[in-house]
């Protein structure tokens, strides 16, 4: 089974555009949406959910205001300011302690120190998961919770799910949408994958995230393929895009022209290729083609390294053979 | 005053606002500064152009194990919620990129055999575009985690009367540290269904926070029955609009290249004219006096 994810760095290159003819032309299917944070992929599938379950990200400092006695111990070991004293707050009693969720990381050091055994860890639910069924396949998507953290776990937890789904159902691609940036998100969507599809705009500020991402990639050992959206707004700097792809060894495999039929797909609720036959839905679907054959000759995603604990990276992977 | 560009979906134009506010704000003789907090893929310099005066290393602490007093008595690794220390039969391993930098594994640490030394996750840089303070960090690539960087970042002095945090796209961890104590937050979007979906993921997110927040929206292509459409679903969000950017190949092509677009495209400035205003008149009403 191979698995390809498509990612970009910089935000709104064309991701989810792109994902969503994919997943139409590579029908049957799964799909999973990474983007946790802002994921856009089901306005375009319009799915019937199936399925749907909590996510429970972490745990979170909880405070029994029966037992506590206000020594303050816990402000002064917490680093991350998750404890706010206060004050004639009618939430809480005259000079009690409250905890700040979002800046909670879970970590248990005010647990373990409080001298009353005050606090708790208790699981957290900060989102929700999803299977649903879409024309083309299934998708698996997620929601989660604005501000919370752990959205690398919940990646990784919505791609196991789905290559489990997958193995069993004998589906032979996942399709993924990645998250932009190359944090912790990032990383989690990446690792194990057959082969990355980058996605990038003739910007200076295209170019320049392009190599970070590109970067990071080779950092992971995840061969990549880049291209180029909107590629004649500004011909020289995909020529620039182009060339750093040479060195990178992600070679550009299609270009986009700018079309507005893109954005009017978009409002209709309906991936490109289903709707058009203008020259974006023509390149897609030659990129379709180029990503299947370089997809035969990738190797299987191997969810052994998707990873287990909410951040990790390489170091994680290596590590596993000193943890088991 | 701190206020965050900030959008939920990406590409949407967040910086594009932050660099040209704080370009136009500048010349009218504001004191500005211009802090780029999307650390992942920092874009502001590409258009800014500072000069860099300062550079320094982000670092997080991580522990580190002094085999000698270690007495592989397990309790680093029992405290650790994030399986960054093990403490196995004959050493006791650390796993730098899953510290969280808590503390927890020295505290619990009985033979003191546990410090803290730095390990580099990153960058920061200070300057000058022209009149206008620049501060930007950025992530190095295959760390996980931006937040220190952008605490980093949050806790360097500037003296501004108008301080632009371009945030990083999305709702989780990186845009809560960059909305932390803001004054105020302007939320970019674009008119499509994904821009109107993640603006109110980006709504919901700065409610929760309980900070002031308005909206402007870039690319409009006014004409049209599925624009009217769109704009009538906007108005029904609890955040009033401040701008309402034209999609234009002018702007386009300027953005392309990494220029100031309102040094070059006029009536974009102009759109931006109402904005101006309004952070105006806030900071005469001295509604929020800048503090770090």
């Amino acid at each position: 089974m191979k698995e390809l994810v498509v990612i970009s760095g910089k935000g709104g290159t064309g991701k989810t555009s792109l994902t969503a003819a994919l997943a139409v032309l590579s029908s049957p299917c799964v799909v999973t949406d990474c983007d946790v944070d802002a994921p856009d992929l089901h306005l375009v599938l319009q799915p019937q959910t199936i399925q749907q379950q909590p996510f429970v990200g972490g745990r979170k400092a909880c405070i029994i205001t029966s037992t506590c006695r206000k020594c303050g111990k816990c402000v002064e070991l917490c680093r991350f300011g998750a404890i706010r004293h206060k004050k004639g707050d009618a939430e809480c009693e005259e000079g009690g302690f409250l905890i700040d969720a979002l800046a909670c990381e879970g970590c248990g050091v005010c647990v373990d120190h409080c001298p009353e055994r005050a606090i708790e860890l208790r699981p957290y639910v900060n989102g929700q998961w999803y299977l649903s069924r879409f024309h083309g396949g299934y998708l698996f998507h997620a929601t989660l919770d604005v501000g919370s953290e752990n959205s690398g776990k919940l990646v990784t937890q919505l791609r196991r799910a789905a290559h489990e789904f997958a193995t069993k159902r004998g589906v032979p691609l996942i399709l993924t949408d990645g998250p932009p940036g190359i944090g912790c998100p990032v990383i989690a969507s990446l690792t194990g994958a057959s082969l990355a599809l980058i996605v990038t705009e003739p910007t200076v500020a295209g170019l320049h995230d392009f190599e970070r991402i590109a970067r990071l990639c080779r950092q992971l050992g995840v061969p990549a393929v880049t291209v180029i959206n909107k590629a004649d707004i500004n011909p020289e700097t995909s020529d620039r895009i182009a060339n750093s792809s040479i060195r990178y060894g992600t070679d550009v495999i299609g270009m986009i022209p700018f079309d507005s039929d893109i954005v009017r797909a978009q409002m209709a609720a309906r991936s490109v290729v289903e709707v058009s036959d203008g020259p974006a839905a023509r390149a897609m679907r030659a990129i379709h083609s180029t990503v299947m054959s370089r997809l035969e000759k990738a190797l299987d995603v191997h969810s052994g390294e998707f990873i287990t604990i909410d951040v990790t990276q390489i170091d994680n992977v290596k590590s596993k053979g000193v943890t088991t | 005053m701190k206020i965050v560009i900030a959008s939920g979906k990406g590409g949407t134009g967040k910086t594009t606002v932050a660099t040209n506010l704080a370009f136009l704000l500048a010349r009218e003789g504001l004191r500005v500064a211009y802090v780029d907090c999307d650390v992942e893929e920092p874009n502001g310099h590409l258009f800014l152009q500072p000069v860099i005066e300062r550079e320094w290393p982000i670092e997080k602490p991580v522990p580190v194990v002094e085999s000698q007093r270690c007495t592989q008595c397990g309790r680093c690794s029992k405290a650790c919620r994030f399986g960054a220390i093990i403490s196995l039969p004959q050493r006791t391993v650390v796993f730098p990129e899953l510290c969280h930098a808590c503390g927890g594994c020295q505290l619990a640490c009985p033979a003191g055999a546990i410090s803290e030394k730095g390990r580099r996750v990153g960058t920061v840089r200070a300057g000058y575009a022209g009149t206008i303070q620049f501060l930007g960090g950025e992530l190095d690539i295959g760390q996980p985690m931006s937040p220190p960087i952008i605490r980093a970042l949050k806790e360097t002095p500037l003296e501004a009367d108008l301080v632009f945090l371009d945030a990083p796209p999305g709702t989780s961890c990186p845009v809560v540290e960059t909305l932390r104590g803001a004054d105020m937050a302007l939320l970019v979007t674009e008119p499509t269904p994904f821009g109107l979906y993640d603006l109110q993921l980006a709504i919901r997110l700065v409610r929760a926070l309980s900070i002031p927040a308005a909206v402007i929206v870039n690319r409009v292509v006014k004409d049209g029955e599925p624009f009217l459409q769109w704009r009538q679903r906007l108005k029904q969000l609890p955040v009033p609009v401040w701008a309402e950017i034209p999609e234009s190949r002018a702007i386009a092509e300027a953005y392309s290249s990494g220029t100031i677009i309102a040094q070059n495209v006029p009536e974009f400035a102009r759109e931006l004219q109402p904005v101006m205003h309004k952070l105006k008149a806030s900071i005469d009403e001295g509604t929020c006096r800048h503090q770090w």
